[in-house]
């Protein structure tokens, strides 16, 4: 268990766990975007294991290289060097495998498929029979508390009401693993509560492993078992942060003492992480 | 109903404006006329008046439009060879068999575009090229073609019909199979789908709206092109036929009447192929 205090190339590992509880392994990660204004360094030497089932949540401020992090891992950028291991496979490897589900910043469900279609998108594509798909469609539904919306098309439903489907969508098919680009980023306070406490249960029923990226101290403070703090320029994780609570917390658990050291060093970190900007 | 004040305004701008250029460019003709009778007791209200319902005026007076279009369309056996009933239905059938042709060769083509990145590159410059030539231009030269391997009738007219209708739908679908947003499109790469699902569960289904939209043009622009062929081969009748008699023959009132129906034809069929564009997108969820 290394916690990085500074920004120089330690292993970040998240979880004590033997080496084929390992679900994600990334070894001096790095990924450059050439852009018209000349290369950008999106992430610089990412050293990272996470154990089997752990929460782990990625907070920075903006252009800390976090979601491309996560896009890597999912084979949606090709990093420049350094290697990703997805449950001991490649990024691609894994993606072929169908070995996560992917939840964006948007929905990003199909306006022309109803909320029961858009679930049972993936499991179409990967060849899933009627039969079954009628039944992991009714399951998702009920874990995201959609029953009954089944019928309805996207516009119908509230912008909660849509991530709740898609994370339902990315649940479907069951992947071991499930990488969330600030799902929430969207949504009012409100809904955003309710939502984190909702996949607070489903992680414990399900007992997914779940990367999490998110601008919000709490809400990363509340879910995680680990806490990256990133800093950008070039993107790279500045501190570890272990949060391990017991697993059903509940909304009251943000006013505790415990709960308010855990958001401060976060907080600290992000300032540091962000101080040489000035 | 909050439109039908602008739109009766606006149809009442264009009968005013109608009605006072007939009138101005008629008048000069009509003097001759009562010249040529010796008369020269008419007042400016009998001008305007005989200006507007000349037999062979430069241009008719809406009256007179609708006046031919009635006796042609309503009060003349549709079996006649006077009636716009016969030569519309004949414009129908090649406008129809050339929109079908060229919907299928202009989603076909835009099918291939959007599946083999290097065929826009091939492609494009020859499908563009090709509505740069002069329909007009070009029409008769494809019927004398046609003729060469025995092909008459109606086929090269649909021929000329599908050649101007595919264009619009080709662009519109590229359009519309390119249409969704980068976001949906990594969706199915997480599912690493291959590139037939993605196009037959994201790319067909997005493009709907254009391909509707694509249709409606397609549509327009066949008619278009029915017209023009019936304008070079005249003989088997046709909207384009009684314009080319028309003009012939100076009867004014029958080009436009011709024309009318033309435009009439055209917007039956944008308005039909808006109807069920918007029960379908209706259907799959795009508009409440």
């Amino acid at each position: 268990m290394g916690v990085a205090s500074t920004p120089s190339p330690v292993r970040d590992d998240v979880g004590k766990a033997p080496l084929n509880e390992v679900a994600i392994d990334i070894i001096g990660l790095s990924l450059r975007f050439d852009t018209r204004d000349g290369p950008v360094q999106a992430l610089s030497n990412i050293n990272l294991k996470v154990a089997r089932g752990e929460f782990v949540s990625f907070i920075g401020p903006s252009g800390c290289g976090k979601t491309t992090l996560l896009r890597a891992v999912a084979d949606l950028e090709t990093p420049t060097s350094g290697a990703i291991r997805v449950n001991g496979m490649s990024p691609h490897e894994a993606r072929a495998k169908r070995a996560y589900g992917y939840v964006f910043q948007a929905p990003a469900l199909y306006p022309w498929r109803t909320v029961a279609s858009n679930i049972a998108l993936p499991l179409e594509i990967m060849g899933f029979d009627k039969t079954e798909r009628e039944a992991r469609v009714k399951k998702g539904l009920d874990l995201v508390n959609l029953g009954g919306f089944g019928n309805k098309f996207p516009w119908q439903l509230s912008g909660g009401m849509q991530q709740r489907a898609s994370i339902a969508r990315a649940l479907s098919f069951d992947p071991d693993l499930l990488l969330m680009d600030e799902p929430f980023g969207a949504l009012d306070e409100i809904v955003r509560d309710m939502l984190n406490q909702q996949l607070l249960t489903l992680w414990e029923v399900t007992g997914k492993t779940v990367l999490f990226v998110t601008h919000s101290i709490p809400e990363a403070v509340f879910l995680s078992t680990h806490i990256l703090v990133m800093s950008p320029r070039p993107g790279r994780i500045f501190d570890v942060i272990e949060c391990n609570f017991p697993r059903d917390r509940q909304l009251e658990f943000r006013e505790t003492p415990e709960f308010m050291a855990i958001a401060n060093r976060v907080r600290h970190g992000l300032r540091q992480g962000h101080s040489y900007d000035g | 109903m909050k439109s039908a004040v602008p739109i009766a305004t606006v149809i009442l701008a264009i009968l005013a404006a109608w009605y006072v250029a007939a009138a101005l460019m008629n008048a000069p003709l009509q003097r001759d006329l009562y010249a040529n009778a010796g008369r020269t007791d008419y007042s400016t209200q009998d001008l305007i008046v005989d200006s507007l319902n000349m037999e062979r005026p430069k241009l008719p007076g809406p009256h007179q439009v609708v006046g031919e279009l009635w006796r042609l369309v309503f009060a003349t056996a549709p079996t006649s060879k006077r009636s716009l009933v016969y030569h519309g239905l004949i414009t129908l059938e090649e406008t129809l068999i050339g929109f079908l042709i060229g919907a299928g060769l202009g989603i076909g083509l835009a099918v291939l575009i959007v599946a083999v990145r290097w065929l826009e590159r091939s492609l494009m410059p020859w499908i563009v090229a090709s509505q740069m030539v002069p329909i007009i231009a070009l029409a008769p030269m494809i019927v004398v073609i046609l003729y060469q391997f025995d092909i008459t009738g109606v086929a090269p007219k649909a021929a000329i019909a599908a050649y101007l209708s595919f264009f619009p739908i080709t662009v519109g679908m590229v359009k519309g199979f390119r249409s969704p947003d980068p976001l949906q499109l990594d969706l199915m790469r997480t599912y690493s789908a291959t590139p037939l699902q993605t196009f037959l569960k994201l790319r067909a289904p997005a493009s709907a709206p254009f391909f509707f939209a694509s249709m409606k043009i397609g549509a327009a622009a066949a008619v278009v092109g029915a017209v023009v062929a019936e304008v070079t081969k005249s003989e088997d009748g046709g909207l384009g036929a009684r314009l080319l008699a028309g003009s012939y023959y100076g009867q004014t009132v029958q080009i436009w009447a011709a024309l009318f129906a033309a435009a009439a034809l055209s917007a039956a069929l944008v308005g039909i192929i808006g109807l069920i564009g918007r029960a379908a997108e209706q259907r799959m969820g795009f508009i409440p």
